[in-house]
């Protein structure tokens, strides 16, 4: 017993750290540039996609023997989008304001990379309690990236933490300006290839992973 | 033996093998082969001897540079009395203008310096002298009223993702300086374009405005010219360059001074220089054939186009970078072309952007990789087969 959750953890962590679904796999780069101007929406999408990608894991898996490799796709994606509009339902039901600022990103999670990566991957050729972990795994790598690219944004393009101001009003008198490019999309392809790139020199990493 | 050299050679052994600094040891060959020819030779083929390394090859642009910073430097005390209201003699002027052009020059030198020693230690290889040009060229494209931390970010901006990310020097795909200059461009509008002598001075005349040419907009029913000519904006003051704008771009007569220099040395490839202008004159001839629209930029004739903005300065000094720009004829006609194209295009058409110089030369910089590589195709395809 001890022996699998290890093996839980360490599927987890691969998902966090090791084969960052954003870093790693260079996967979900189209919603890490939309939803990342604020901390609040970006959080908020990361949970969703966790959830989403963890069950659709789950339940991909324990169908994995039953659904006919020719049609897996299209059996796949009504799992995926049915999860979707479940949580974009729920999300206009008790976070209304968020659900308005994230728009269409809810509904685009359907065709989000990781979701469809992960279950063609790894849901397909794994157990579904092994799936559940590595879809929250991943999910979880993706928010990681989520919030720290939208920690930097909020921070430098409108001197804000979560909408409130914390760059004192002194700062700004003696010449301080927010940098506009944080706020546009560039920005953010800036920060996640930074990013990137300090993973990828830190210590622990070889040159075959790089 | 002269002074420099004794304390080159008895300083040589601290940046050498086991020496204290021999981290910094790039730092060393810099400053060396700065004052002295450089004294390894070829080790191998093809024994090509030319005097004409990447120093001397960057030198001689930063000579031509001159003529534009001094004029610069001029133009800038001048703008600045203007904005305070009072008149300057010549010195004073100058003396003024060095007061803004001079820290950021050194600003942008050292910071950039910085990075460059940075990752040539990292990275083990010498300190490459690109960065001599990018370090003059960045600042020039500049408003003088710009803050100087901004001056260090856009610098670092320029040289770490512009250049070194790619590998440093000759495999940059796009100009450092540019590249620079757009990052603080989406960054900080505010003190990149707009207004930006009001705030220079203390004591702001009222009416005087520091708005560039191309900012300008005729009233309903006035022509585009005869707006520019009341704002002060005529062609000889375009020309001769004693209009606000940044730093280094006012003066088409300086740039050109320096672009025969260039051309002359064949430092610059003269064919995207005519390619450029020739694309920009087409282009703005025939949007000033489509009617209509007489009073914005889309009615202002080749001329006006041609002196007022940076677009002499981009296509002279930016444009003819030999690393970002095609290495084939063909593609250096089309990519000289395509910029002055595109430089037109941008002004008239897209409400934005009132400048389209830097733009269009960083998006041509992208497609100069595309444009060598059919030319190549082009040239294999007219090749007898096996023969």
């Amino acid at each position: 017993m001890s022996q699998e959750k290890t093996s839980y953890m360490q599927i987890v962590a691969k998902g966090i750290w090791k084969e960052n679904p954003v870093a790693y796999q260079v996967l979900g780069i189209c919603s890490a540039l939309a939803v990342t101007v604020k901390m609040s929406t970006s959080i908020v999408m990361g949970i969703a996609l966790t959830l989403v990608t963890a069950f659709s894991s789950l339940m991909i898996s324990s169908l994995r023997k039953k659904i006919p490799s020719n049609i897996r796709i299209i059996a796949e994606l009504a799992i995926i989008s049915s999860l979707v509009i479940v949580t974009d339902q729920i999300l206009k039901a008790f976070f209304y304001d968020i659900s308005k600022q994230l728009s269409i990103f809810v509904g685009l999670i359907i065709t989000n990379c990781i979701v469809l990566g992960r279950a063609e991957a790894f849901a397909l050729a794994n157990k579904p309690l092994d799936s559940f972990f590595d879809g929250i795994g991943n999910g979880l790598g993706y928010s990681l990236v989520l919030v720290t690219v939208a920690f930097l944004r909020e921070l430098l393009g409108s001197g804000k933490f979560f909408g409130f101001n914390i760059i004192p009003q002194f700062i700004f008198d003696a010449g301080y300006q927010n940098m506009g490019l944080m706020v546009l999309a560039p920005g953010a392809f800036f920060i996640i290839g930074l990013l990137v790139w300090l993973k990828n020199s830190l210590p622990g990493i070889s040159k075959e992973e790089r | 033996m002269n002074p420099i050299k004794r304390l080159l050679n008895l300083s040589e052994k601290y940046f050498t093998g086991s020496g204290k600094f021999n981290a910094l040891a790039p730092l060393f060959d810099a400053t060396k082969t700065f004052f002295f020819f450089p004294s390894p030779k070829t080790q191998y083929v093809p024994f090509v001897r030319d005097s004409l390394d990447l120093k001397r090859f960057m030198s001689f642009v930063l000579i031509s540079l001159l003529p534009v910073l001094i004029f610069g430097i001029y133009n800038t005390g001048f703008q600045a009395g203007i904005a305070r209201g009072e008149s300057y003699s010549f010195f004073q002027t100058f003396l003024l203008g060095s007061r803004y052009v001079l820290p950021i020059i050194i600003v942008s030198y050292a910071v950039g310096f910085f990075w460059e020693i940075v990752f040539a230690s990292i990275r083990k290889h010498k300190i490459s002298e690109g960065f001599l040009v990018t370090g003059l060229l960045f600042p020039l494209t500049l408003p003088a009223t710009i803050p100087l931390w901004q001056v260090a970010i856009g610098i670092s901006f320029g040289v770490v993702i512009g250049k070194e990310v790619f590998g440093g020097t000759g495999r940059n795909f796009l100009n450092p300086a540019l590249t620079g200059r757009a990052f603080l461009f989406f960054s900080y509008p505010v003190s990149m374009s707009g207004d930006v002598w009001v705030a220079a001075g203390s004591a702001a005349v009222d009416g005087f405005s520091g708005a560039t040419a191309l900012s300008i907009l005729a009233p309903e029913g006035e022509k585009i010219t005869t707006a520019l000519s009341n704002s002060g904006f005529t062609l000889s003051n375009l020309f001769f360059g004693l209009v606000p704008g940044s730093i280094g771009e006012t003066s088409a007569l300086c740039c050109i001074i320096g672009a025969v220099f260039l051309i002359i040395t064949k430092i610059a490839n003269f064919r995207i220089i005519i390619g450029g202008i020739t694309g920009l004159i087409v282009t703005s001839i025939i949007f000033y054939l489509i009617p209509g629209g007489s009073d914005s930029w889309m009615n202002a004739g080749p001329l006006f186009h041609l002196c007022a903005g940076g677009f002499l300065f981009g296509i002279f000094f930016m444009a003819t970078d030999p690393v970002s720009a095609p290495g084939t004829n063909p593609g250096r006609w089309i990519f000289g072309f395509l910029i002055g194209f595109l430089t037109v295009t941008i002004r008239v058409v897209n409400p934005a952007f009132v400048e389209g110089t830097m733009l269009a030369i960083l998006f041509m910089n992208v497609f100069a990789p595309l444009l060598d590589h059919i030319v190549l195709k082009y040239n294999a395809s007219k090749r007898i087969p096996n023969v």
